[in-house]
């Protein structure tokens, strides 16, 4: 009994680990170098996404509000920041800059427009996407339609050697060093401190919550705050690796959106896994199958909504 | 309405038909012209610039031709090809316009060109479209294209490649579609008859913006690579090929070191130096034409570009070539038109790159320019001309059985591992 129950709950492990296993093996063999670099080039581009969707799932985790502008966000921070950056000849001003006026605009909007719509779904939805396209149409006067690229310190931008990926884009690798410290300071700021243990009960009972005494406006506008930051953050630090134009807004949502869907709708950790999951799918398609690759990312989509609908990490409600 | 009844009527009616018929004499006196161009979509900038350049075509003769007064009407589509045929039918059946210029993008001209062939009646002229098959495949009667198209903007460049800069091995990348396809094959008919060899070939989504696993995957025994990319996909892989450590010299297509690119926003550029490329004009052409059509185009539209967009170049070509036809033949439409395109064929036009004639396809046999990027004494990145091919025909200037031998540009078509 005990065996049937193990390997029951170790099926999907076997079904999807086993022939990705082989196909490991066999890249590792046929060329090491480019199976470990596309690896790495996909951890990376998971780092980019994670620190996008992650502020998505927290708002959704506790609002209950599809943010659809979110990309607006993510772009909105990024010229911002590159103002910034162009003006104080600082790469890490504009960082910041890309931060604190995303995550404004993220306070504006949560105290200015959802909380007079709150539990009204489809009219959330409708202002986001509203404000969505007023947001790129505003970016377009403003920026035009030009491609916009930062400049960070020469030591970041430069290529390091690594055991045999051989040289590699530093800055991907600081990326992906952000993102780790990112996720972990969101998990300690979620599971250590009062704010975060606000953000939970709210996530489990909101009602409660606000009957148990605590401001419960202050506790949304603040996870909105944050979860806006993130986007704008997400476009300095994207933007860099990349680059900025208009499109870029409907593309960082598009990606979040699978992103979270993938991993689970409000959870964070679920965010990391289903950016990994995409990042790795995006990369190695690229790698070995340019013409069907992009397929893979909706490949997984699909599975998961057939068998998981909650995603993977996520929990009904 | 014969001679002889109309005579007899405006006898008998007196001046209320006369007025009439002066009505109806005006009416012979302008020519209308339908315009389309993508004011909508990823093409709206160029589209807009499109529209200026038909514009400063017809202004520069104060909107007369063959005697007769030009009126313009202007239509717009997306870039779709469905969108750009109801949007020519909309000026062919209800505006009710002699010729048409447009459409702008690839697969939008040869639904035009489909669309063309039900109706016999009206002459049309392509705007900036540049899809081999257009005129290659099936082409109709009256459908007239005065610019070269892709696999011509890079005729050339191979041997360029091959025998001055001394590539002889060569990694492809290239966005996976029709137009790099054709960029491509004018590239490489040249370069692999020559003896070069392409060992590698990268065909990347469109937009793709991440490139660094197909960076990974280049081969390292290579003398250059070949980039077919353009605007923030060039941007793109550009930075991240650097950034990845990559330090082979470049060669470009018509549209991966153009203006939009060169003027990006942002500081590391100075890799792009030297970096050849080929297109039908170029930012520095030293030829008094084209500096009074730069000059014009300046003077004309103050909020345009800093220098006249491909788009503003190719409409303004195919509109000045309907002009010039409408001279030719005094102004004369009649007989469906037939005189009207006898013109047109045997056109030599004069162009600000140079002259233009058709072929039996009625497609156009025009100069390219071979360029590199060079930073003028501004700093400012421009496109230097290094070599001009003053003929390039659609068969990129090979025997007729030898290029349909190779056949149109695709994946795999041509190649030389």
């Amino acid at each position: 009994m005990n065996g049937i129950a193990f390997l029951r709950r170790w099926f999907w492990v076997w079904l999807f680990g086993l022939p990705l296993l082989a196909l490991a093996v066999w890249g590792i063999v046929d060329n090491e170098r480019l199976f470990f670099a596309t690896t790495l080039n996909g951890l990376t581009l998971a780092a980019l996404y994670f620190l996008v969707a992650s502020g998505f799932t927290l708002v959704f985790g506790l609002l209950r509000n599809v943010n659809l502008a979110h990309g607006s966000l993510y772009l909105l921070g990024a010229y911002v920041g590159w103002v910034v950056g162009e003006w104080s000849d600082s790469w890490l001003l504009a960082v910041a800059a890309g931060f604190l006026f995303a995550a404004l605009m993220g306070l504006l909007l949560q105290i200015g427009v959802f909380r007079y719509m709150h539990g009204e779904d489809l009219r959330q939805t409708m202002a986001t996407i509203a404000l969505s396209i007023i947001a790129a149409d505003v970016a377009l006067w403003i920026w035009g339609g030009q491609i916009y690229q930062f400049d960070p310190p020469r030591w970041i931008i430069g290529s390091t050697a690594l055991p045999i990926v051989g040289k590699f884009a530093t800055y991907r690798l600081v990326l992906l060093a952000m993102a780790i410290v990112i996720g972990l300071a969101l998990w300690w700021f979620l599971a250590r401190t009062r704010v975060g243990m606000m953000i939970r009960a709210g996530v489990d009972d909101r009602a409660m919550l606000s009957a148990s005494g605590v401001n419960v406006q202050m506790v949304f506008a603040i996870t909105f705050a944050i979860g806006a930051g993130l986007a704008g953050f997400a476009g300095v630090v994207g933007g860099t690796a990349l680059s900025i134009a208009p499109g870029e807004d409907t593309r960082y949502l598009l990606a979040s959106l699978v992103v979270v869907i993938v991993g689970g709708m409000g959870s964070v950790s679920g965010a990391a896994l289903g950016a990994v999951l995409v990042g790795l799918a995006e990369q190695f398609g690229l790698a070995y199958a340019p013409t069907y690759g992009v397929v893979f990312t909706f490949v997984i989509m699909a599975l998961v909504l057939a068998f998981r609908p909650h995603g993977i990490l996520g929990r009904r409600t | 309405m014969t001679e002889r009844t109309r005579m007899l009527i405006g006898l008998l009616a007196g001046a209320a038909v006369a007025t009439v018929l002066s009505a109806a004499a005006q009416a012979q006196e302008t020519v209308k012209i339908g315009l389309l161009a993508t004011l909508e979509g990823p093409f709206a900038a160029g589209g807009q610039d499109g529209m200026r350049g038909a514009e400063l075509a017809v202004k520069e003769r104060n909107g007369m031709a063959g005697g007769k007064k030009i009126e313009i009407i202007k239509a717009s589509s997306d870039a779709k090809p469905d969108v750009a045929v109801n949007a020519t039918r909309k000026l062919v059946e209800q505006d009710k316009v002699q010729i048409m210029v447009g459409p702008l993008s690839g697969s939008e001209g040869i639904a035009v060109k489909d669309y063309s062939k039900s109706q016999p009646g009206i002459t049309f002229i392509n705007g900036s479209s540049g899809a081999q098959a257009t005129t290659l495949v099936n082409p109709s009667p009256n459908f007239f294209r005065f610019n070269t198209e892709g696999a011509q903007w890079m005729v050339g460049l191979g041997d360029y490649a091959l025998n001055d800069k001394k590539y002889k091995k060569m990694a492809l990348i290239a966005e996976d579609y029709a137009f790099p396809y054709s960029q491509v094959q004018g590239f490489m008919a040249g370069y692999c008859k020559l003896g070069g060899k392409v060992t590698h070939k990268a065909w990347v989504p469109l937009g793709g913006k991440d490139y660094s696993s197909v960076i990974a995957k280049l081969p390292t025994d290579v003398d250059a690579l070949l980039v077919v990319l353009g605007g923030s996909d060039a941007v793109n892989f550009l930075s991240q090929y650097e950034q990845a450590g990559g330090d082979k010299p470049m060669v470009g297509g018509s549209i991966t070191v153009d203006q939009t690119v060169l003027n990006f926003k942002g500081k590391r550029r100075d890799s792009l130096l030297g970096t050849p490329a080929a297109g039908p004009m170029a930012d520095s052409i030293d030829t008094p034409e084209w500096k009074k059509f730069v000059a014009d185009y300046k003077a004309n539209f103050k909020d345009g570009f800093p220098s006249p967009s491909l788009f503003a170049y190719v409409y303004y070509i195919n509109m000045k070539a309907a002009l010039d036809g409408l001279d030719a033949v005094k102004g004369d439409l009649s007989g469906n038109q037939e005189k009207y395109r006898e013109a047109l064929k045997n056109l030599k036009l004069k162009t600000p790159t140079g002259e233009v004639t058709l072929d039996e396809n009625r497609q156009a046999i025009g100069p390219t320019f071979i360029t590199e990027v060079a930073k003028g004494a501004d700093g400012v990145f421009y496109n230097k001309v290094v070599k001009t091919l003053p003929k390039v025909d659609q068969r990129l200037n090979l025997p007729k059985e030898e290029f349909e031998k190779m056949g149109l540009g695709s994946r795999d078509v041509p190649n030389c591992p």
